[in-house]
């Protein structure tokens, strides 16, 4: 098994760094380009502040103000016509700026297009619920809140979705390691028998593909068993494996293979 | 001799078998597991096939029962994550004595692939477990296999109640 390295700042330090590498980007063009998404954008503009706005894969992306959101929503869904939420959701740039990005995917059915809102928030600061203008908002916000810890204001039922609601941290953030932290690797133990189990218990094995055939405490090996936790030796005693026991079974008989008679004949 | 008369002393002898109790119990036992219907992922549905008319369980006696005090024999399909592992506990602690697991699939018994977080490692952390089946999922004649190796366990083992009942820990 590989060693465990924190991974704290594992966004700051990539394991591998080519000097020459460019990162591809997703070529932008100005929303000009669209006469929807323009007049869209000026008559958002005329009422908000925007901070940023291009068309990336034939989508509009606008960043705004993380205290405007639930207005420009509001005004995105009844102004404008982009009557459906389709994803809501967080990214991590804690290791880079200290950040969230937040973004709203929005769908205006008669106009056929797809905006994308986004806004960036600090790693203390709540937004506000859209749950009001979008239902589907209900459980994506729940879900934000469990995996990255962002809170939402106003939301009918802010708990966990995904996790129990005892979990602590928050799975999706960078910084959380993928076999879990102390707390999640231990959490069925203490939950169910107690810290004082753990000893008795021990770790988790996490190396899945772990045989040792010398190990009658998790192993056995099929025609060589021993009782369990008994020393494995290289000449174990041979137990062939069959269904049934030699009379083992009362009142049923044992298939004996010499005994049985193969039809050949079907109209026999 | 009346046609009716039967010599019970020829032939087919007395309508008495003798035995002991330990085989009695143990034959009822075994020829009767009820099984807890417990598919928890895609192992489910191998467990739903093997029950089902081309592999058919009943021959075995092991009928599925979805409660778990009708059920003698704990069939873990699936993955098991950590937000389930205090239900299977409580599950297993509610089914009665005697009683029995298996453990079915890569998943129930190591954590299989998801090597993450969420999932228990190996549903052994949680219950007591008597008979582990390899495979991804394990087919249905892997898991009839199993049932009857299971059997021949219980025939192997004393009927008394004084025989202590297992505990994880």
């Amino acid at each position: 098994m590989r060693a465990y390295k924190p991974k704290d700042d594992v966004q700051k330090k990539p394991y591998y760094t080519d000097r020459f590498w460019v990162a591809p980007q997703v070529p932008k063009q100005p929303v000009e380009s669209d006469e929807i998404f323009a007049a869209d954008l000026a008559a958002l503009q005329e009422k908000f502040e925007v901070l940023d706005a291009y068309i990336q894969v034939e989508q509009m992306v606008v960043y705004i103000n993380p205290e405007d959101n639930f207005e420009v929503l509001k005004f995105f869904k009844e102004e404008l016509t982009y009557d459906q939420l389709s994803e809501l959701s967080a990214i991590d740039w804690l290791a880079q700026k200290g950040e969230f990005e937040i973004f709203y995917q929005m769908l205006s059915m008669n106009k056929r297009k797809r905006v994308r809102i986004k806004m960036f928030i600090k790693e203390d600061q709540a937004i506000e619920s859209v749950e009001k203008l979008f239902r589907s908002a209900d459980w994506s916000e729940r879900e934000m809140y469990d995996m990255f810890g962002v809170k939402v204001n106003n939301h009918p039922f802010m708990k966990r979705i995904l996790m129990p609601y005892d979990w602590q941290g928050f799975p999706l953030r960078k910084t959380y390691p993928l076999q879990g932290d102390e707390f999640a690797q231990w959490y069925e133990v203490d939950k169910i028998y107690g810290k004082e189990a753990r000893d008795i218990i021990g770790p988790e094995l996490r190396d899945t593909a772990r045989i040792d055939r010398y190990d009658s405490e998790r192993f056995a090996r099929l025609g060589h068993e021993v009782p369990k936790g008994a020393p494995v030796t290289d000449d174990d005693p041979i137990n062939p494996q069959e269904y049934q026991e030699d009379e083992g079974v009362f009142m049923i008989k044992k298939l004996k293979k010499e005994s049985s008679v193969i039809v050949d004949d079907p109209q026999r | 001799m009346a046609q009716h008369k039967v010599n019970f002393t020829q032939d087919g002898g007395l309508p008495v078998a003798l035995t002991t109790i330990d085989k009695v119990v143990n034959w009822g036992r075994s020829n009767s597991l009820w099984a807890l219907t417990y598919g928890l992922a895609c192992c489910g549905i191998e467990m739903m096939a093997s029950g089902a008319s081309r592999y058919d369980f009943d021959r075995f006696g092991t009928i599925f029962r979805a409660s778990p005090r009708q059920a003698d024999v704990m069939i873990v399909a699936g993955t098991l994550t950590k937000k389930h592992a205090e239900f299977i506990k409580r599950l297993y602690d509610q089914m009665t004595e005697p009683r029995w697991v298996i453990s079915m699939g890569s998943c129930a018994n190591t954590g299989g692939m998801f090597n993450t977080y969420a999932t228990v490692q190996g549903c052994d952390r949680v219950i007591p477990v008597d008979l582990y089946l390899p495979g991804c999922a394990p087919r249905p004649e892997t898991l009839q296999y199993g049932v009857m190796l299971l059997q021949k366990k219980i025939r192997s083992q004393k009927a008394s109640r004084a025989k202590k009942p297992k505990r994880l820990m």
